[in-house]
């Protein structure tokens, strides 16, 4: 030990023994640790701060999972338990209780004459129901008046674009959905073949419709849901449905189109159609 | 941050973590009702409709 290193008065005094060399080594630790402390404090706002941006980087990763969980998770739920009462409180399932009878369903005729159209109805208005046979699984489907998010398509699932045809109508019935989050209706599209059957049905009346084409388009192809699909202007003579969802899954950065046309009509007293009674 | 919100809170430790835990519960929950769905129409992957892109 040199004897360079003093304890500071008073520190030295408080060792049990002062007199053995061990005190003043004790006495050596001690000063070197206070100049330590020190020497670290200027640096010690810096290291805090670092620590303060490492917890709020590491709490900004947790909430980004969280909102993860959220959007592609729990709006699910939500929607589709929204949906599904929907779909029961106004019955939008009842014609489909045949499909429940011991000795198979009734199925009805098909009907290729004039068939009736609704008259548009009302914003926010659930006018009609849709399953489509390829989705096994899925369930009923509304649909509502209207294709904006936050009211519509979020909450209620499929939307009708407004202006477009009604269901049956000479023109283009063009609906809107996710494909992903808030129930997904329009999760399977993809897998829509050329001669798929699409149910749709209002309070009276069963339109089942075939699809023709699929195609990728971009956003702003309004020409999709013109009356008579990519040719704006034109004036239909046939009933045309369109689905369009986004593409590719989890990007808005397109848009999926599934093109169909009328196939028949039935009325929903007498039965269930025969593509839907193939299913189950 | 953390640290010195574990420092300020009473009680035993056992309490401290079960009070942390109410608490992350109620951040997350305030998320889920109200912060994400407000922050999700500026997301940019939810947009299906044509004519609006």
């Amino acid at each position: 030990m040199s004897g360079t290193e003093v304890a500071p008065p008073g520190v030295g005094g408080r060792d049990d023994e002062p007199g053995r060399p061990g005190g003043g080594r004790r006495a050596e630790h001690r000063a070197r640790g206070s100049r330590d402390r020190r020497a670290t404090r200027g640096g010690g706002v810096v290291l805090g701060a670092v620590g303060v941006l490492g917890e709020l980087l590491i709490t900004a990763g947790v909430l980004l999972l969280a909102f993860l969980a959220w959007q592609l998770w729990w709006t699910d739920v939500e929607s589709n338990r929204e949906q599904a009462q929907l779909v029961q409180e106004q019955g939008w399932d009842e014609p489909l209780a045949p499909l429940e009878a011991a000795d198979g369903p009734a199925v009805v005729t098909p009907r290729y004459d004039e068939p009736p159209v609704l008259e548009e109805p009302e914003y926010l208005t659930t006018f009609a129901s849709m399953r489509v046979p390829r989705w096994d699984g899925e369930p009923t489907r509304t649909i509502t008046q209207g294709t904006d998010r936050p009211n519509v398509l979020n909450p209620l699932g499929v939307g009708h674009y407004e202006g477009t045809a009604m269901p049956g109508g000479v023109g283009n019935f063009s609906l809107a959905a996710h494909r992903t989050t808030y129930g997904k209706p329009f999760n399977r599209i993809a897998e829509l073949q050329e001669g798929d059957p699409i149910v749709v049905w209002t309070e009276d009346t069963w339109y089942v419709y075939r699809v023709t084409s699929s195609q990728i388009v971009m956003p702003d192809d309004v020409q999709v849901i013109a009356p008579v699909p990519d040719q704006p202007g034109a004036e239909p003579t046939e009933r045309f449905i369109t689905l369009t969802t986004c593409h590719p899954m989890f990007s808005a950065r397109e848009r999926y189109i599934v093109h169909g046309v009328l196939d028949y009509w039935a009325p929903v007293s007498e039965g269930v159609p025969a593509e839907l009674a193939e299913v189950s | 941050m953390y640290g010195w919100l574990w420092r300020h809170l009473p009680g035993p430790a056992l309490v401290r973590v079960l009070v942390l835990l109410v608490l992350a519960v109620a951040v997350l929950a305030a998320c889920f009702a109200w912060v994400f769905p407000w922050l999700a129409p500026y997301m940019p992957f939810n947009d299906t409709t044509v004519g609006e892109g």
